[in-house]
């Protein structure tokens, strides 16, 4: 999938130069002081069938970003197109007919299921709201879902907090999935999980994909698991994309000089293999003063950032399919040239 | 000295709950040597945090107690030691890492007095001295600008940061061991290779053990010479890092590393899973407990199987069916 694919047909969700900002207000009359800028012109899209992995540490904007798009969230400017409507600015009674084809699974699902609904009611509900068949049919879809992800008929008269973690992310996909979706956006979906727990999960949303042919926007900061899981993968550093490739090219030939940190940062599994680290100095500069020019730029000292300040930061075709910010300070020279 | 730095015989940790009695950690014993680091990894509830937590008595009171076993350090139980001197040995020869430096760290305290408490507890000096070297210790561990920071509050440094305060806190007394318990589980990736870095840098310059907790396997390949794998409040296997990474024994061990997506693995392939799960810690059998998750019946359902060392150092519990299961998949 992925390079393979036409680009000539519509993606199933597309987005350009996304803005998501928060005001931040203080003083007497709480006028806004500043503004967290989680989001800060975001361009991408999901073709059908594909998984778009997104990669970022804590705070880089990669959660709001899933929320924008679905709309969880207005966005301060920018533009989304779902199958080629524009959904940017749309109400949410406007957005209603159109929640059932993107849907959206939380990282902590203690957190995102209601302890006093039952699991059945749980499931249902987007089948409620969207007002979708009778009570006899939405009990059947339930107990179609609960089959369909794992879990036994009987949970559904159960409460979420009898189950553990892992059939509680079961629960949190089989009702994302109630209402047919095209598009998942899964934020972070087994972080919380132990690895083998975590591998159940993974197989799942494989094989849903693979049976219901799904579109997925996959969230998280294990890279290990965005390779195994993802046709392509974003880099989000700061609120903006680094470098946008197919999942084999972003892990064999990075290009930016933050995707090799990251990648190198991570502890392989393998007592015999020895590498070269790029340790990092500094954590990851607040979105709410963002640095003017190349944000890693700054984290690195780079010597020549002062040139980044103004410049057009925006991503630029290396190599086919593989996205790169047009950043001096995070290519190589030979890349730079290429993109200048 | 002879002997390991740190031995634990058959410990035994339990309990009250409102349902009685529970063995978090049931006869876990290994050792750690001066200079070595030792992982011990497992999924969450195996005991690995009670184990560790048992050995600097740091278990929740009056709920938890040790109530089997020797904790040998530098040969002297410290189960029978007086609270006075295991005040000296904890945090003074055993400094420890917590996995949440924000629940760790004393808000109300300013960085530097938390140090100079430290410092001053375990050495006889005054308290503009503790405040210098307070000051070189934040230096040590990496934090820029240590003269301000040290008088900051927690709240005013990143996860990150505060991180390398508690590792200064815990290395200021030149401590023989540390125990870490998930020192970088709630950091980004990038903070984590630092804080790996810096503990593998003070580790080599101080000759200091290392017990670090972990359920990421990753870490365990990085940092260890030496691996313990729990299961279920027990030890199922327990190596030298390469032999466990390259010849797994235990059909849970195998089952673990099974599990993680490699970088190098194939992209959407289906990934090992360890059917059914962990059972609940009132139900746990005397016998094997992983033939209890995969209800298998066999020799081992309700005596607890022995130990068998297959090579030099590298034990596994010896089950029949867990060990032949899966072997050369």
């Amino acid at each position: 999938m992925g390079a393979e694919m036409n680009t000539e047909e519509i993606p199933l969700l597309e987005v350009e130069e996304l803005k998501m900002h928060f005001p931040v207000r203080g003083g007497v009359f709480m006028k806004q002081v500043a503004a967290v800028k989680a989001v800060d012109g975001v361009s991408l899209s999901i073709r059908k069938g594909e998984t778009l992995g997104l990669v970022g540490e804590s705070g880089c904007g990669k959660s709001t970003l899933g929320k924008a798009l679905v709309r969880l969230l207005k966005p301060t400017a920018g533009r989304i197109r779902f199958m080629g409507r524009d959904i940017t600015t749309m109400s949410q009674f406007g957005l209603r007919p159109l929640r059932q084809d993107f849907q959206m699974v939380f990282q902590d699902p203690a957190e995102s299921l209601d302890s006093r609904m039952s699991v059945g009611e749980i499931i249902s509900e987007p089948l409620v709201i969207q007002k979708m068949g009778n009570r006899a049919q939405r009990q059947e879809r339930v107990a179609e879902l609960l089959d369909r992800v794992g879990l036994p008929r009987s949970a559904a008269q159960k409460f979420s907090f009898e189950f553990s973690g892992g059939q509680r992310q079961r629960i949190g996909i089989a009702r994302a999935l109630a209402v047919n979706p095209d598009l998942l956006i899964l934020d972070e979906p087994v972080s919380a999980l132990d690895v083998s727990v975590q591998a159940q999960v993974l197989n799942l949303l494989l094989e849903l994909q693979r049976d219901l042919g799904l579109s997925y926007l996959f969230i998280a900061h294990d890279l290990g698991v965005v390779k195994h899981m993802s046709d392509r993968v974003a880099v989000m550093y700061l609120g903006k994309l680094v470098e946008v490739a197919s999942a084999d090219a972003i892990y064999e030939d990075p290009r930016h000089a933050y995707t090799k940190a990251l990648l190198s940062a991570i502890p392989v599994p393998d007592p015999t293999v020895k590498r070269e680290k790029v340790i990092l100095e500094g954590d990851v500069p607040s979105p709410i003063d963002p640095p003017a020019g190349s944000a890693f730029g700054d984290r690195m000292n780079h010597p020549r950032y002062e040139e980044t300040v103004g410049m057009d930061l925006g991503l630029r075709e290396i190599a086919p399919d593989h996205l790169v910010a047009r950043d001096l300070c995070c290519l190589s020279e030979e890349d730079w040239r290429k993109v200048e | 000295m002879s002997g390991p730095l740190l031995e634990i015989r058959d410990i035994v940790t339990s309990f009250t709950t409102e349902r009685g009695w529970v063995r978090a950690v049931d006869g876990v014993s290994f050792e750690v040597a001066a200079g070595k680091t030792v992982g011990l990894v497992g999924e969450s509830g195996c005991g690995k945090t009670v184990t560790a937590m048992s050995i600097v008595d740091l278990l929740p009171k009056p709920s938890g107690h040790v109530l089997e076993g020797e904790i040998l350090f530098k040969g002297h139980d410290l189960r029978k030691v007086k609270e006075k001197r295991l005040r000296e040995v904890r945090g003074g020869e055993i400094g420890v890492i917590f996995q949440e430096p924000m629940a760790a760290l004393n808000p109300v305290h300013r960085i530097g007095r938390q140090l100079v408490e430290a410092i001053r507890l375990h050495k006889k000096v005054s308290a503009r001295t503790a405040l210098e070297e307070a000051v070189e210790w934040l230096e040590k561990v990496g934090i820029p600008a240590p003269e301000r920071r040290v008088s900051e509050y927690p709240h005013q440094l990143s996860g990150g940061m505060r991180q390398r305060v508690m590792i200064a806190i815990a290395l200021c007394c030149h401590p023989d061991l540390i125990i870490a318990d998930e020192p970088t589980t709630a950091l980004d990736v990038t903070v984590q290779a630092q804080i790996l870095d810096l503990l593998g840098t003070m580790r080599g310059e101080m000759g200091m053990a290392v017990l670090l907790i972990t359920h990421d396997l990753g870490v365990i390949a990085e940092q260890c010479d030496e691996v313990v794998v729990m299961y279920a409040g027990r030890i199922v296997e327990r190596a030298p890092v390469k032999d466990l990474f390259a010849n797994p024994r235990h059909a849970y061990t195998r089952g673990l590393l099974g599990s993680i997506p490699r970088l190098d693995s194939e992209r959407k392939s289906v990934l090992q899973t360890i059917p059914g799960q962990v059972a609940s810690i009132q139900d746990f059998t005397q016998g094997c407990r992983f033939c209890q998750r995969m209800e298998r019946k066999g020799k081992w359902e309700h005596h607890r199987p022995p130990y068998i060392e297959l090579t030099p150092g590298h034990w596994v519990e010896g089950c029949e069916l867990c060990m032949e299961e899966g072997h050369g998949s």
